[in-house]
């Protein structure tokens, strides 16, 4: 084995951990307000409003125009492109009140899915053509971390060997390239819910995945320190007729976890998938409430599971603004409880926040 | 990805993670005395005694038979073959002495090197052969783990590729083939102390080994809560003129552990490799003294540096019974001391104590 080559120096290595720290700090996790223009477009038609630069504009001005109170369950916000250069009405960029708030600015840096030939309807991610000048303009523009979604799924003869490997290598050179220009890399390996598997499936898959994420991770020389994982909870499908509790979810999780993510990693930044808001909240509670020790934060990166109920209080409307913004802040202080393991529930059922999120096969 | 086959039913897993807990709870630990014939023969030779079966069945009895007190520091001990099968004195088996202790029987189960054709005189390890049927029957006659030695070397081109993933892949093997049988597998993969590289180059090929030990164990659907692992620390070459303190090794060591080993796996069991008996205590002590999270109980496995003293003050004479017993006694209080950091360094030694043990490219 060659003598190493040490990928990071010190100080680099520091400011990645340090970075990474502030993001999961005690009772804060992530607003994944990356959504692609595409994306957006299901979001905002669902609520009957057009698809514009301008409506877009507006629906995050509501999000980042939440008041101080989510300084303390906020440590970080995904941008997608667009949005990193856009402003508020008061010609404020939205980079500059997220950061003023003392909140980590990130950055969806993937291009999408293609096809992987040959497998059963698997993929691959694209977007690292040009990578590296990317991140450090985008490191120039505010941005300390990024984003990079995989998506695997389960089925008969799925994910296959080629479509685990695959993915953790691809994800594996954007980490590497991110940490290159100063960039903490979320490392997203996403196993869909689609699908009639039980949580026990869920949790041998999702197991499998993790496992070839971190050697890929090792074998690119990637400082897990300054990295943050955003993986799927173990769940069953969406199509399962067996239903389990929070309390399982969060025992297959943890323990999928704990087989394959090294203590080096400093937070586990769980996607919310398809569940509703509340679901999304009573699971990420029992997680962190699960018996089993658990080295690194366990917290969310929710993009529906916060988002839901503001869009659906807004439709497109200022007037709504104001309550719209009190509908987020509401779900962001719930999941910053539900963090440390102290949220009792919300006891009201019905409205946005139980109804399921789930849509087949999403891409976004 | 084909649907899951279960290795192991929730029965079988519970008896492994329990019997994985036993040795390594409340800093207990492992004593190593499973030395070959030939290597017993480089021990006695030190200490001018003739190897011979009687004399090896001598000095076990003097250890295995000490006062039971010794079941507070020593919770599993490592048998040679010849040595499960042989009685003390009054015609009782060593193995019901030790099962009368409340210590867990083990058993070595490698049998030895086999060079790896084409690579700079590295090797890979034999034993599969015949293994389950060997393990069945060792479970019968009272071992509940087993211990497999592969050893790889830091030099020009080593350790290259090939000796990484094959000492890998043979180590998953055995792993999964003791679990079949009930036997918890302890999973070592020595990366030996020869030659004249620095701390943070045994840190980076320890990190490479043990993420690929890791990778290949998750592919052999091994059950990481019913193991254990006994990794070297991560300490600068024989050869090398730096030297290190306690606790810079206690760093680069858990850094290193922190990278690779998931928390799932109950115990890392350390080996002395040439260590003097105190340094290997010190530099135990300061491992559970490190800053880092560490989920995993850091504990030893230590041969030489339980027995180096014992050894000389026996002597093989009969007469030496008591001294010897007390030297054995003293190393593995101490040693579990350590491994709750409770260590307190006495101030003079006895010459054997910091004598160092180092015999180079040892193989045993």
């Amino acid at each position: 084995m060659p003598h190493s080559y040490p990928a990071l120096s010190a100080e680099q290595k520091k400011e990645l951990s340090d970075i990474a720290l502030r993001i999961v700090a005690p009772g804060k996790g992530i607003l994944a307000a990356d959504e692609s223009v595409g994306s957006m477009a299901k979001r905002l038609s669902q609520i009957g409003v057009e698809n514009t630069e301008e409506n877009r504009r507006l629906y995050r001005q509501v999000l980042f125009s939440a008041d101080d109170r989510v300084k303390k369950c906020i440590g970080g916000v995904i941008f997608f492109h667009e949005t990193l250069y856009q402003k508020d009405d008061n010609g404020v960029p939205f980079v500059r009140t997220i950061q003023d708030k003392g909140i980590v600015v990130g950055i969806k840096v993937d291009k999408g899915v293609v096809p992987l030939a040959g497998t059963d309807g698997e993929t691959t991610t694209q977007g690292l053509d040009g990578l590296s000048e990317r991140c450090a303009q985008y490191k120039k523009d505010g941005a300390n971390f990024a984003k990079w979604r995989c998506v695997l799924k389960i089925s008969e003869r799925t994910p296959s060997a080629l479509a685990i490997l695959e993915n953790a290598n691809v994800l594996a050179r954007y980490a590497s390239i991110c940490q290159q220009n100063g960039i903490v890399p979320i490392v997203e390996p996403e196993i869909l819910p689609d699908g009639d598997h039980d949580l026990k499936r869920c949790q041998y898959v999702t197991e499998k995945v993790l496992a070839a994420v971190y050697k890929a991770l090792s074998d690119h020389h990637v400082y897990l320190e300054g990295t943050l994982l955003k993986p799927n909870m173990v769940t069953p499908g969406h199509a399962c007729p067996i239903k389990y509790s929070p309390e399982e979810i969060a025992m297959a999780t943890v323990t999928a976890l704990r087989r394959t993510v090294p203590p080096a990693v400093p937070g586990v930044t769980f996607l919310s998938g398809g569940q509703s808001e509340e679901e999304a909240s009573l699971n990420l509670n029992a997680i962190n409430r699960c018996p089993l020790p658990r080295p690194w934060a366990l917290t969310f990166s929710y993009g529906r599971a916060l988002q839901a109920s503001a869009l659906n209080a807004w439709r497109g409307q200022q007037d709504n603004a104001g309550a719209a913004t009190e509908e987020f802040i509401k779900r962001a202080e719930v999941n910053g409880l539900a963090a440390q393991g102290k949220y009792e529930g919300s006891g009201e059922d019905g409205g946005a926040a139980a109804q399921s999120l789930y849509i087949a096969n999403h891409a976004y | 990805m084909a649907h899951r086959f279960p290795a192991l039913t929730s029965e079988q897993k519970k008896e492994l993670s329990e019997i994985a807990q036993r040795i390594v709870a409340n800093g207990k630990g492992i004593l190593a005395a499973d030395e070959s014939v030939g290597t017993m023969g480089n021990r006695l030779q030190r200490i001018k005694v003739e190897n011979t079966e009687e004399n090896r069945r001598q000095f076990r009895e003097i250890l295995f038979t000490v006062d039971n007190s010794i079941n507070q520091s020593i919770g599993g001990v490592i048998l040679f073959h010849e040595t499960l099968y042989q009685k003390d004195s009054q015609g009782k088996l060593f193995r019901n002495i030790l099962k009368e202790k409340g210590i867990v029987v083990g058993i070595k189960l490698d049998q030895g090197g086999a060079p790896l054709a084409g690579t700079n005189k590295e090797t890979t390890i034999q034993g599969l052969d015949g293994l389950s049927e060997r393990c069945a029957q060792y479970k019968k006659d009272g071992a509940d783990f087993g211990k497999w030695r592969a050893v790889l070397r830091i030099d020009n081109q080593c350790p290259s590729n090939l000796a990484i993933q094959e000492n890998a892949n043979t180590l998953a093997r055995y792993a999964s083939i003791c679990q079949q049988n009930g036997l918890v597998p302890i999973v070592e993969p020595e990366v030996i102390p020869d030659g004249d590289h620095d701390l943070e180059h045994c840190q980076y090929v320890t990190e490479k080994v043990l993420a690929a030990v890791y990778k290949a164990l998750n592919d052999h659907h091994v059950y990481l809560e019913g193991t254990l692992l006994k990794p070297n620390m991560v300490t600068a070459g024989h050869a090398c003129t730096k030297k290190y303190t306690p606790e810079q090794v206690a760093m680069a060591t858990v850094t290193a552990l922190h990278r690779t080993v998931p928390a799932a796996v109950p115990g890392i069991c350390f080996l002395s490799g040439g260590m003097s008996e105190e340094d290997a205590t010190l530099n135990l002590n300061a491992i559970n003294l490190c800053p880092l999270p560490k989920p995993w109980k850091l504990s030893f496995s230590y041969g030489r540096a339980l027995q180096a003293s014992a050894l000389a003050a026996w002597g093989g004479k009969a007469a030496n019974k008591k001294a010897t017993q007390e030297a054995f006694m003293k190393r593995a209080l101490a040693n579990c001391q350590a491994a709750k950091g409770q260590y307190v360094h006495m101030g003079s030694s006895a010459a054997t104590s910091t004598q160092s043990l180092f015999t180079a490219s040892y193989t045993y």
